[in-house]
């Protein structure tokens, strides 16, 4: 490893993984944890031994990287450019970050991050910008497309907009969903290979991604979620929490971290006590344009002040410049048109933009801001006035979705998904005759606890019940097994385009689960994941004039078919009461006691010589204490006793005798309880 | 029947083999059993009677809840704008320009000011209708007629989680009246609504929120039950066919977790001064469901020692005052005294005015759940296995004056603050504490493993009177109780005649009550004739009083053991009926040594046959519960038709198992004893 070549190394070492570095691991990535993260979020363990036998060149090498950083780190960046501008393509970095006031005075701030790598590197295994653990999960698990996200509350569609570019990349459904395609020709080999992956991603973002391995939880969907040739794999798990220590390793694949550039504004309060927060790794690879990750992390703030806000009110940070590797780092404020056009003076902009445009529809307008004008003598602080409160609405999805559960005990239920058209908002549209259709595509997955019958899908379209034939196009179902695999649902949809309202009703019964399937605890229920609707024949896109180079909006030029998750449903199970084993245990062997004692007892008695006894016994019956006495007296004496005596009363009625027995031995054990109890 | 079998081969056999020691305790028992049956019934009497002083203290039981940790943030600022709300109600319903219509319009208006999204939800009223077959089950979903009845408009507001997934919700309910705006309770109804106004705006801006806020303001003109009932329907069992506007609107927020219903009530001043706001809880459901204790212990615990309001719970005002009962308390205070004087660890003395409180709150308890009707808006939660609960708030001045409404409202409202924030805490079901208890006090409870014991004692010497029964007749047969299965039979049968018979007489409309009782009477007797008539006299020369006496023991404990599962307590009420009728029954022509214990035994069976029978039961019943001034048994039907109006198993138990009882006792009774 030539790590005393170039300075661009020193840089490479720094801004990638330390994951590259075998022998030198330990200094390295405790100056990078001290000095570059300084945060109390790290999670990764200090890894290395042999590294302290070394003290000399480690000391060596960090006054190296010391005078590096604090001296040249601009000239670093441009000598590294100067040395690779023969090579061909190289690995690039840009920050973004978008920023869209809502129509109920929140914010959504949008970051986004992307990084390249070209196809073959010409620097072998080693990459200087790109995050290596990302290049060696593509390369290892041969992933041609993968998303993860992390996503905590809802969208909100009917506030937040639903069919704008930036709305369908965001709605995602809480907790984590991931998606990858594959390039592997076998379905076991992918299968294999999505266990792999769930585990290294566990692993990289310290999530329980790794829940996802188990075939119960993910499945194969063949046209509802994405078109592919069964090389796809999705799974979703609704319940997992999403915290700090999630965006950690997410900031440890930016070359800047959290440290210089756009995201330093990410403070950890601010955009945490936001009412959305979903963050997101998206990676695409090919042959031709190499290995591309986008991270996105979308925002939905509340301004303590509802009419005007700034970005340092929003993140408590200042931006103070940008990434130094960052190729182009721009802040964007994305106005929507229903915002601006009814009155020009609702919204008032501080501070001055490199640059305005609007989109070819003329749905919005942008304002750009180049970051590296500002530094830490100026730093870039946007702000937004509302002159006027107003009630508007953002472009909606065509039909509403919604997903709730019917019928209630512990028996069975129904899954109803509901669609309502927004009919004031895509009135353009829409036409009432006859041959105009809408599509609708429903993709579910539900756990085998739930056991859909799919048979019973009912549709009823505005207000009656149609006949399954003249609307379902396309249907794709795989019907869950026990315990092996879910069950996924993809249906087509055709409504006439002057529909009002359709509902889908679907009849499941709620299995039983094994003891050891339960959470530990007593549970509220179990969660349906989100269903996911999409209307093909709906693009969102915006064009922006060519003039603005940036991959976040180049990202909205693409053909994004409108989506729009629905709820996470909560399914109460019949959850059993675990003290009961304890219960049926104590009761089982109370029962196999007392069967064992009479078993035992018939099995060792001689019902003949019991006869002679009872005989013999009748005729001569000692009274209760000279038997006692004798008992006593041939135990005192170690005689063994008399056959004869030894024989109990063989009464089969207890008469009044036994009666007052029994009551004076109740009565002498009361007195006696009495008596210790009170002394 | 097995044991009385083994017992007599055991006699047979003078020189018989030793048997085992659970037949021969059984033979035992069985041997004695006048002995047994009457000390296990006293001690069963004994056992209902101590219940208040084996009361337990509540404690909240899952530690997940929190109930006052949090300072409550409910601040005057809400209040007041509660108050705008308050007024503005007022104003339009004295206006009397169509109140039904702009109140929930003015309701919707300050939801929609807080961001929540809202919408009206229209029911008309349900058709009371009996449905025999349909017990137990929800009914049948009938697509509502609005066209030309007059209907009622909740206003419903949701309030979505900020960073909540949307899976669970709370619901908070408060009931207004329109038709009554203008009213002498007018400013408690609006009231109401300002009390839930405050706490839903300060949920609106609630960071900590873990699950969404749904706000019914239901319209209580057809009764607060029924709107509830009816949007609770709409939410789980929705009707996609038909006029589908009405399923376009209407919003839903994932699973419920918690229904607090709560009203504000402005009492007539009472003799006795009021020196705190009181906060009454009702809990029963139909067919004696209770919430989980935690959420009453939540309530209890947040009002008295957070808010420092009283809390109270249904009591028999009656029985407080009855001497009766003083007289036992003093007693059970005597017999505390003394055992503690016996041993001063033994504590369970119990001063007699509490005891006496105990006993009427604890008979309420017990009444309510018998009675199978839920007491207020929350049982209809229950149907939906939703824990629930109605606080009805009433405040100790006058509502009238702007001040002390301003207090009222900021004392009630941070007590369903504190609750919301309970509840949001819980990740899980209600599942840790009791729900099979009654109440003796607002903080003490008699919890399952105690109150069965008395219904135990009852019905324990019924197996064994039978078994003894059978045993003493002449023949020897082991069959020979199958003679006796056709007046059973019979007996059986005309009481599901006698069940359905109302099914029909309801469809005959507009007959006053006393009619239809008539209607009802005559045809069940019209039924037993015929049945009569069919199968032939009952006194066949094979049926023996004894064995008869025998089956009728049998079924009835089969019948009581059953509807102790369903609805215990009136099973316990119940018990207290029909176990002396079964123990006690004896023909009249019987013939026996002792005609001083005979007549006893003659004129108590002749009280029972007047009071074991159904409707005498039930006014008395009623008459010690609520005063014998006010019962007539002509009131029976209405009794009855409010029964299966709320689905109870009541009225199953009362036709199906106490009235064979009763029919068969006067079987007895009659018996020619040849």
């Amino acid at each position: 490893m030539g790590l005393f070549e170039k300075p661009k190394s020193i840089w490479s070492i720094l801004n990638s993984r330390p994951i590259t570095f075998y022998t030198s691991s330990f200094p390295l990535e405790k100056v990078g944890s001290s000095f570059f993260h300084g945060e109390r979020f790290t999670s990764r363990p200090l890894t290395g031994e042999g590294a302290m036998a070394s003290h000399t060149f480690l000391s060596l090498l960090l006054f190296y990287f010391y005078t590096f950083h604090l001296v040249h780190p601009i000239h670093c960046s441009v000598g590294s450019n100067a040395f690779d501008t023969t090579s061909a393509p190289q690995e690039e970095f840009s920050e973004e970050l978008l920023l869209k006031p809502l129509p109920d005075y929140k914010v959504l701030a949008h970051f986004h991050f992307t990084s390249t790598s070209p196809p073959s590197s010409s620097n072998g295994q080693h990459h200087h910008l790109f995050p290596k653990s990302i290049a060696q999960l593509v390369k290892k698990y041969k992933i041609r497309e993968l998303e993860l996200s992390f996503t905590q509350g809802r969208w909100n569609y009917d506030r937040w907009g639903a069919s704008d570019p930036l709305s369908t990349a965001n709605g995602k459904p809480p907790g984590v969903e991931l998606w990858a395609l594959f390039d592997i020709p076998t379905k076991e080999e992918i299968d294999a290979t999505w266990r792999n992956l769930t585990h290294s991603l566990s692993g990289l973002f310290c999530a329980s991604i790794n829940f996802l391995e188990s075939s119960t939880s993910y499945s194969a969907p063949l046209w509802g979620f994405l078109p592919n040739n069964g090389d796809l794999r999705y799974g979703a798990l609704p319940r997992e929490a999403v915290c700090t220590e999630n965006i950690t390793p997410w900031l440890k694949l930016l070359p800047c971290r959290d440290k210089a550039g756009i995201a330093s504004l990410l403070d950890r309060p601010s955009i945490y006590r936001g009412h959305y927060h979903s963050q997101r790794l998206k990676l695409r690879s090919d042959g031709l344009n190499g290995i591309v990750i986008e991270q996105t992390l979308s925002v939905v703030l509340q301004p303590i002040d509802r009419t005007s806000w700034s970005m340092h009110q929003l993140f408590k940070k200042s931006l103070m410049g940008k990434c130094a590797l960052a190729k182009s780092s721009k802040v964007f404020l994305e106005i929507e048109r229903s915002l601006v056009s009814q009155n020009e003076n609702i919204l008032e902009l501080v501070g001055e933009a490199d640059m305005v445009t609007n989109d070819q529809r003329d749905h919005s307008t942008i304002y750009q801001y180049n970051v590296e004008r500002y530094s830490e003598h100026e730093a870039l602080d946007i702000r937004v006035n509302w002159k006027k409160l107003l009630q508007v609405s953002f472009l909606q999805t065509p039909l509403h979705a919604s997903r709730f559960l019917m019928g209630s005990g512990n028996e069975r239920g129904s899954i109803a998904i509901s669609l309502q058209s927004a009919r004031n908002s895509t009135k353009g549209l829409y036409d009432n005759s006859k041959n105009c259709f809408t599509r609708v595509v429903i993709f579910q997955v539900v756990p085998w606890y739930v056991k859909v019958y799919y048979h019973t899908l009912r549709i009823y379209v505005d207000g009656a019940i149609r006949d399954a034939k003249d609307v379902v196009e396309k249907i794709n179902v795989t019907p869950s097994e026990d315990k092996v695999s879910p069950g996924t649902l993809e249906m087509m949809l055709q409504f006439p385009c002057g529909m009002m309202s359709a509902a889908l009703t679907l009849d499941f019964d709620k299995g039983f689960l094994h003891i050891d399937e339960y959470p530990p605890d007593a549970n509220q229920g179990f969660d349906i994941p989100s269903a996911l609707v999409s209307f093909p024949d709906f693009i969102s896109r915006r064009i922006y004039p060519d003039s603005i180079s940036s991959p976040l909006l180049q990202s909205y030029k693409g053909r994004n078919i409108v989506k729009s998750y629905t709820e996470v449903l909560l399914v109460p199970l019949t959850t059993p009461d675990f003290s009961m084993p304890y219960n049926v245990i104590t009761f089982t062997c109370t029962v196999l006691a007392l069967y064992f004692g009479s078993m035992v007892n018939v099995l060792r008695r001689r019902v003949s010589e019991e006869e002679r006894l009872a005989k013999s016994k009748d005729k001569r019956k000692p009274g209760l204490i000279p038997l006692l006495i004798s008992k006593i007296s041939n135990k005192v004496r170690g005689i063994k006793e008399d056959s004869a005596n030894q024989s109990q009363s063989s009464q089969p009625i207890l008469g009044p005798k036994v009666v007052f027995k029994v009551v004076l031995i109740a009565l002498i054990a009361v007195l006696g309880h009495y008596f210790f109890n009170s002394s | 029947m097995e044991v009385a079998e083994v017992e007599a081969e055991v006699e047979k056999k003078a020189t018989a083999t030793r048997s085992r020691l659970i037949v021969r305790l059984a033979a035992l028992l069985v041997s004695h059993s006048t002995l047994v049956s009457v000390v296990c019934c006293l001690a069963g009497l004994i056992a209902l009677l101590v219940l208040p002083l084996l009361a337990k203290n509540t404690y909240i039981s899952e530690n997940a809840l929190l109930p006052g940790s949090a300072n409550p943030v409910l601040s005057y600022q809400h209040v007041t704008q509660a108050n705008n709300l308050i007024m503005d109600i007022m104003s339009i319903a004295d206006d009397k320009q169509a109140p039904d219509i702009e109140i929930p319009k003015l309701i919707a208006k300050y939801m929609e000011i807080l961001g929540a999204e809202t919408y009206h939800h229209k029911f008309s009223q349900p058709q009371n209708q009996f449905h025999p077959l349909y017990f137990f089950s929800s009914s049948p979903n009938s697509p509502p007629t609005l066209a030309n009845l007059s209907y009622g408009t909740s206003t419903v507001g949701i309030i979505r989680a900020p960073r909540g997934d949307g899976k669970e919700a709370i619901v908070l309910v408060s009931p207004y009246n329109t038709q009554n705006a203008g009213g002498i309770d007018a400013s408690a109804s609006a009231s109401s609504i300002g009390l839930a106004f405050s706490v839903f705006s300060l949920l609106s801006r609630a960071t900590w929120l873990a699950k969404d806020i749904i706000w019914v303001a239901s319209d209580s003109r057809f009764g607060d039950h029924t709107s509830v009932s009816a949007w609770l329907n709409d939410y789980h069992n929705p009707n996609f066919i038909g006029d589908a506007s009405s399923t376009r609107i209407f919003k839903r927020a994932g699973t419920m977790a918690c229904g607090i219903v709560f009203k504000v009530v402005e009492k007539e001043r009472r003799e006795k001064y009021e020196d705190r706001d009181v906060v009454t809880l009702y809990a029963e459901a139909s067919n004696g469901q209770m919430p989980n204790l935690d959420l009453l212990n939540v309530v209890h615990y947040l009002a008295v020692h957070r808010q420092g309001i009283r809390v109270r719970i249904g009591m028999f005002g009656g029985l407080v005052k009855s001497h009766l009962v003083r007289v036992l308390g003093e007693v059970m205070q005597q017999v505390g005294r003394f055992a503690r004087s016996l041993n001063p660890d033994w504590r369970f003395e119990m001063p007699s005015s509490e005891y006496v409180e105990g006993t009427a709150t604890l008979a309420s308890s017990i009444y309510s759940q018998a009675l199978g009707v839920p007491t207020g808006p929350h049982g209809a939660f229950r149907d939906y296995q939703v824990d629930a609960v109605t606080l009805e708030l009433s405040p100790r001045f006058s509502l009238k004056n702007e001040h002390t409404r301003l207090a009222f409202l900021l004392k009630g409202g941070r007590l369903i603050e504190g609750t919301v924030r309970s509840v949001n805490n819980l990740l899980e079901k209600f599942h840790q504490s009791f729900f099979l208890y009654f109440l003796t006090a607002p903080n003490k409870f008699v919890s399952v493993g105690v109150y069965m014991i008395p219904f135990a004692f009852l019905v324990a010497p019924l197996p064994i009177i039978a078994a003894s029964l059978f045993n003493l007749t002449s023949n020897r047969n082991p069959w020979r109780w199958l003679h006796t299965a056709k007046p059973l039979l019979i007996t059986h049968t005309w009481s599901v005649v006698v069940t359905l018979l109302p099914f029909y007489i309801s469809k005959i409309s507009d007959l006053p009550s006393t009619h239809c009782m008539l209607t009802w009477a005559g045809g069940s007797l019209m039924a037993l004739v015929i049945l009569y008539i069919v199968f032939g006299s009952p006194y066949s020369k094979h049926v023996e009083w004894r064995l008869l006496k025998a089956v009728m023991i049998a079924s009835v404990s089969i019948g009581l053991c059953l509807m102790s599962i369903i609805n215990f307590a009136t099973a316990q009420i119940g018990a207290l009926f029909v176990v002396p009728m079964c123990l006690f029954a004896l023909p009249i022509r019987v013939k026996t040594n002792n005609s001083l214990i005979r007549s006893m035994v003659m004129t108590c069976n002749l009280v029972m046959a007047v009071l074991g029978f159904p409707v005498t039961a039930v006014a008395l019943m009623q008459g010690v519960i609520k005063g014998f001034g006010t019962v007539s048994i002509l009131e029976f039907w209405d009794s009855m038709k409010f029964l299966w109006g709320w689905n109870s198993a009541t009225y199953l138990y009362l036709v199906l198992v106490h009235l064979p009882c009763w029919l068969l006792f006067l079987h007895i009774l009659f018996h020619p004893c040849r």
